[in-house]
């Protein structure tokens, strides 16, 4: 397997809170890897490092080979842009856009040009089975269709890696599935890694593998919760 | 034990033989234990022992022999009833997991019921990942999506389970060996 993204030492704290403490992690091409652990562990202040919305206190992140910490801001943003995909556990969607602006937005942000952006939004849209809510806005929309729209954002860019932070958080089982499963396909089919942050083990279960965090560290154990400290 | 049911439930229809039964019974039910042919004729003898099944004929297409059965109006009720009582939903708590804990901390410590608790999350955790692996296939069947839905469901109140053990298992084995 060939490593694509890796974190090294990461440490972060919040003032005197330490939250990561020496992670280390590798997520190679293509791979669908699990971040779990219970609330307050560290998982999404990882994923945020990792995907360099937030900068660590120390440590390497490693995108490609290269060390991520050499970048200027700006370097970092247009990766974030082009090659990384973000999706929350809230869609967050412009409310004021309608799901195809919203989508688009990402290309066009990047340069694409209008007409371009927005065929490949409605292209996105269909494969998510949200085409025809291409003109409502996201106020109007289920939870699981915001989602939906949220993925298609997310993967306009054709991402090598899709981070994901409790992405079915706040949808019913059955509509977490169904994100999740359109999620996975489409990482399968083009090869994109995905770092999939969660504390449900039955969504980690779509991962390839699985690394647990504990307190801020990798738990070797597997387990999370658990061993008494 | 459901199997002489779904057997009554395949014969509601149409009179089958015994290969008949077995294939529809591992169609319908996908990623159960497939039936052995040695349990289909057993239940089948059974079942024609308590009349709710009776012989209806015999013929040799190109193999051996096959006897096909048929549902009997004593069978009919029979499986009418199973299928309106309602399930006891476990009155006792027996499980295989929970005694093994118990009989680490009986025999050795904490620590042996741990290493169990890591290892039996390992072994739950890949097997979640198999079934989800099987529903997750595109043109996946709706009754292996159903089937794997029930095993994940399962195991995912198993591992629950085993992290909260790993949580309280120091003080259970106070109170199992105070």
């Amino acid at each position: 397997m060939t490593v694509l993204l890796s974190g090294r030492d990461i440490e972060k704290s919040y003032g005197p809170t330490p939250a990561l403490r020496r992670v280390d992690i590798e997520v190679g091409e293509g791979e669908i890897v699990a971040v779990t652990g219970p609330s307050g562990c560290g998982k999404s202040t990882l994923l945020h490092c990792l995907s360099g919305i937030m900068r660590a206190d120390a440590g390497t992140v490693t995108y490609r080979d290269q060390d991520l910490g050499l970048w200027s801001e700006a370097r970092r943003s247009e990766l974030r842009r082009s090659e990384f995909g973000v999706l929350f556990q809230f869609g967050q969607l412009v409310p004021e856009l309608t799901a195809a602006e919203n989508v688009a937005l990402p290309l066009l942000l990047a340069g694409s040009g209008r007409r371009e952006a927005r065929k490949s939004a409605m292209s996105w849209l269909e494969r998510l089975d949200v085409g025809d809510l291409a003109e409502v806005p996201p106020g109007e929309m289920s939870g699981g269709q915001q989602q939906r729209c949220a993925v298609a954002r997310a993967l306009i860019t054709a991402p090598r890696v899709l981070f994901a932070d409790e992405p079915t958080g706040a949808l019913d089982v059955l509509t977490g599935e169904q994100v999740l499963t359109g999620i996975t396909e489409i990482a399968r089919d083009r090869g994109m890694a995905v770092v999939l942050v969660t504390h449900e083990p039955r969504i980690a279960a779509y991962a390839d593998r699985e690394v647990t965090l504990r307190d801020g560290r990798v738990d070797a154990t597997g387990l999370g919760l658990g061993l008494a400290s | 034990m459901s199997t002489p049911y779904v057997l009554l439930g395949l014969l509601a229809s149409a009179p089958r033989h015994g290969y008949d039964l077995k294939r529809a019974h591992d169609e319908r039910l996908p990623l159960a234990k497939p039936l052995a042919f040695g349990q289909v004729y057993a239940t089948l003898g059974r079942l024609e022992r308590d009349g709710y099944v009776e012989q209806s004929g015999q013929d040799r297409a190109g193999g051996p022999d096959r006897t096909w059965y048929v549902i009997t109006d004593p069978g009919r009720d029979h499986l009418d009833e199973w299928l309106s009582a309602v399930e006891p939903p476990a009155p006792h708590v027996t499980s295989t997991l929970f005694s093994k804990v118990v009989v680490s901390l009986l025999v050795a410590d904490a620590g042996r019921a741990r290493e169990y608790l890591i290892a039996q999350r390992a072994a739950h955790t890949a097997r979640m990942r198999e079934l989800t692996a099987i529903k997750s296939r595109p043109g996946a069947a709706i009754g292996d999506i159903v089937a794997a839905d029930y095993a994940i469901a399962h195991l995912d109140a198993d591992l629950r389970w085993l992290q909260t053990t790993l949580l309280r298992v120091a003080d259970l084995e106070k109170e199992v060996t105070g």
